[in-house]
């Protein structure tokens, strides 16, 4: 069994200099530019090239749905039916006008025919509504060589399934293991770092090598996610003593802001990985982390953002008012409590392309380790960040009229579908006095046309 | 492959229901894919729950009675021919089908079957007849606490007496038809597509 011997050497060997220069590629390429936050521009080489390709093979696509005579199913990303904004008393009078007996307008308390107007808008919310589409993935017009977002699978000729399979090794035999290194990577030193300078005395250089750690960490993280992020207005972006909201779609978005500024983090503490990470990063800087009981005493909550804020050496807080993802085609309503505290709010707008990977999290689909998986294991996350002018609360402006406001900024900036709904609706049930609000405007058509009535 | 679309309509069924319900193959599976969004059970078939966890219906006064038309008699679940069945009602009824052969049966959304579809939201027990009972719990959906008993009460006995011709208390589909005879039915009760 000695002849093994010198054949296992050379396994050795070979695998000790393939690492050596694996791990030296990665340093030099990914990690020195990340400290230094200089880029050599390898990953905008890299979309332009996907691009090209993703174009190809949607040609080759429509090519063979073509050639078999076969209408292509193409992705809704608008509305599918014509809907009239018309109010609920405009219509049912516009209904009883068209079939009166009588010579005077709107007289009748009741028709039969009223009901019409409920039927018609109760199935044209079945076929499509505003807001149940806002929580699964947006829909590609163009196949981006995932089997994830392929409706027309039947049509790919060999050529593309060669590619497909390409694809395929690349992202999980290259990309994948790279990115996850990296990931380990990143978090492991956050991690270890941020506890050593916890160690300092609070004070200048505390702050500082604190910052200079964390964007470090989360530059490396961008790296591992082949995030390519480019930055608008950055003359607006949030200071001390400011809260900077920002619509929320995944929680690669905390990666995405924290990576290009600093700021204190808001939460619930969890356990696991994610607890030790929380409990590491809150004793370099101060971060704002809630207990899980604390999460529901809104007086708390409030006192503590106020008093982060009102110290102005403290960073800018970061919080996504919609309180849970929607998947990047609308912003929906802001909860108010950011917007009571009576800071300068700084206005982010993040909008993904989902042509390289979707990174919207479908929290009730996939849970948070598959999450990361796909978005490691996808081509690319590219998305844009625009930094809006700061914004405050008005003379006789309430916090939801605030909040709304500094919502259809972000959703105008974002190219989003600004919607009034809830995101709770994700999973919740929405609120009777929606229903009720329509019911008193139809009780109202009813016993109002009574009193004109009796009047005449 | 696990996209959505991994079970997807085979050629001979989206021809058969055109056949049935007129819609053309987009729009069927242009459906059919908000049909899979609903299916939260990934069963192939909607239960009542699916169709309210829809807000815009959730908060319908009539939202449970639009449901409950999906539904035939006693059943609970909906598969996707029963569904475009129904929403085959609010087709707009466009002219050159006015004139096609009269030997077909009457597509679902001719204009006598958009006022059974309304008829059948009012007649709550299916008996083909709408009592004043009926009628008393419909506009109380409709108007919800805001007004009166007796002033409902008095509201449905009015309507009652100036449709019911034949002396029985209660509506039925021809004095229906007869009362709503010049509304805008076709316009009312159709929806547009925009492809």
């Amino acid at each position: 069994d000695s002849h093994l011997f010198p054949f296992d050497n050379l396994v050795c060997i070979l695998l000790g200099i393939s690492f050596t220069v694996w791990f030296t590629l990665l340093l030099v390429f990914i990690i020195v530019p990340a400290i230094f936050g200089v880029s050599f521009g390898i990953r905008r080489l890299y979309m332009k090239t996907l691009l090209k390709i993703f174009e190809w093979a949607t040609l080759r696509i429509e090519r063979g749905a073509k050639e078999k005579n076969h209408p292509l199913y193409k992705p809704y990303s608008n509305a599918i039916i014509a809907r009239e904004p018309t109010s609920l008393e405009q219509e049912i009078k516009e209904i009883r006008r068209s079939g009166s007996n009588r010579d005077f307008d709107s007289a009748s308390e009741f028709e039969m025919s009223d009901i019409f107007y409920f039927a018609r808008r109760g199935v044209e919310s079945i076929m499509d509504d505003e807001v149940t589409k806002r929580f699964s993935a947006e829909e590609l017009e163009s196949w981006n060589l995932l089997t994830r977002s392929n409706y027309n699978f039947h049509y790919i000729s060999l050529r593309l399934t060669v590619l497909w399979g390409l694809g395929l090794l690349i992202r999980y035999g290259f990309l994948l293991p790279l990115r996850v290194t990296l990931a380990f990577t990143g978090v492991g030193l956050l991690v270890f770092l941020t506890s050593v300078i916890g160690l300092l005395p609070n004070g200048r250089m505390k702050n500082f090598l604190s910052e200079k750690v964390h964007l470090m960490c989360y530059r490396i993280c961008v790296r591992a996610l082949t995030a390519i992020i480019t930055y608008h207005d950055s003359e607006n972006k949030p200071k001390n003593g400011g809260i900077c909201v920002a619509n929320h779609t995944s929680p690669i978005d905390v990666i995405i802001l924290a990576s290009d500024g600093c700021y204190a983090m808001v939460g619930q503490i969890h356990g696991g990985l994610m607890g030790v990470i929380q409990r590491s990063m809150v004793k370099a800087c101060p971060h704002i982390w809630f207990e899980r009981s604390e999460v529901k005493d809104r007086h708390l909550v409030a006192k503590r953002l106020s008093d982060h804020v009102e110290d102005k050496s403290k960073l800018p807080i970061l919080i996504f008012p919609e309180g849970t993802c929607i998947n990047n085609t609308s912003v929906m309503m802001f909860k108010k409590g950011s917007f009571e505290i009576g800071a300068t709010v700084y206005p982010v707008a993040i909008k993904y392309d989902p042509r390289f990977g979707d990174a919207f999290w479908n929290s009730s689909k996939f849970g948070m380790v598959n999450y990361l998986l796909r978005m490691m294991s996808s081509w690319a996350i590219v998305c844009s960040v625009w930094y809006l002018p700061p914004m405050s609360r008005e003379e006789g402006e309430d916090a939801v009229q605030f909040a709304n406001r500094v919502k259809a900024a972000i959703a105008r900036q974002g190219g989003l579908v600004d919607l009034l709904w809830d995101g709770g609706l994700k999973r919740g049930k929405v609120k009777d006095t929606f229903k009720e609000e329509q019911q008193k405007l139809y009780s109202k058509m009813l016993v109002g046309t009574q009193e004109d009535r009796s009047r005449s | 492959m696990g996209s959505r679309a991994s079970t997807l309509l085979r050629e001979e069924e989206i021809e058969e229901i055109k056949k049935e319900t007129g819609f053309s193959h987009s729009q069927i599976t242009r459906l059919y894919s908000r049909f899979t969004s609903l299916d939260k059970g990934e069963n192939g078939t909607l239960s009542r729950e699916d169709f309210q966890r829809i807000p815009e219906l959730a908060i319908n006064p009539l939202g449970d009675r639009i449901i409950n038309a999906f539904f035939p008699e006693g059943e609970d679940q909906v598969n996707f021919r029963g569904f475009m069945r129904t929403l085959a009602h609010f087709r707009p009824i466009e002219d050159n089908e006015k004139n096609k052969n009269a030997t077909t049966s009457e597509p679902l959304n001719s204009r006598t079957n958009k006022l059974l579809f309304a008829f059948r939201l009012y007649d709550l027990d299916r008996d083909d007849k709408i009592s004043r009972d009926e009628l008393l719990q419909v506009l109380r959906m409709m108007v919800g606490v805001n007004i009166s008993d007796e002033q409902l009460g008095s509201i449905a006995d009015r309507t009652i007496q100036e449709a019911d011709t034949n002396g029985d208390n209660s509506i039925s589909f021809n004095e229906f038809i007869k009362v709503l005879e010049k509304v805008d039915v076709e316009q009312k009760m159709s929806i547009r597509f925009l492809h």
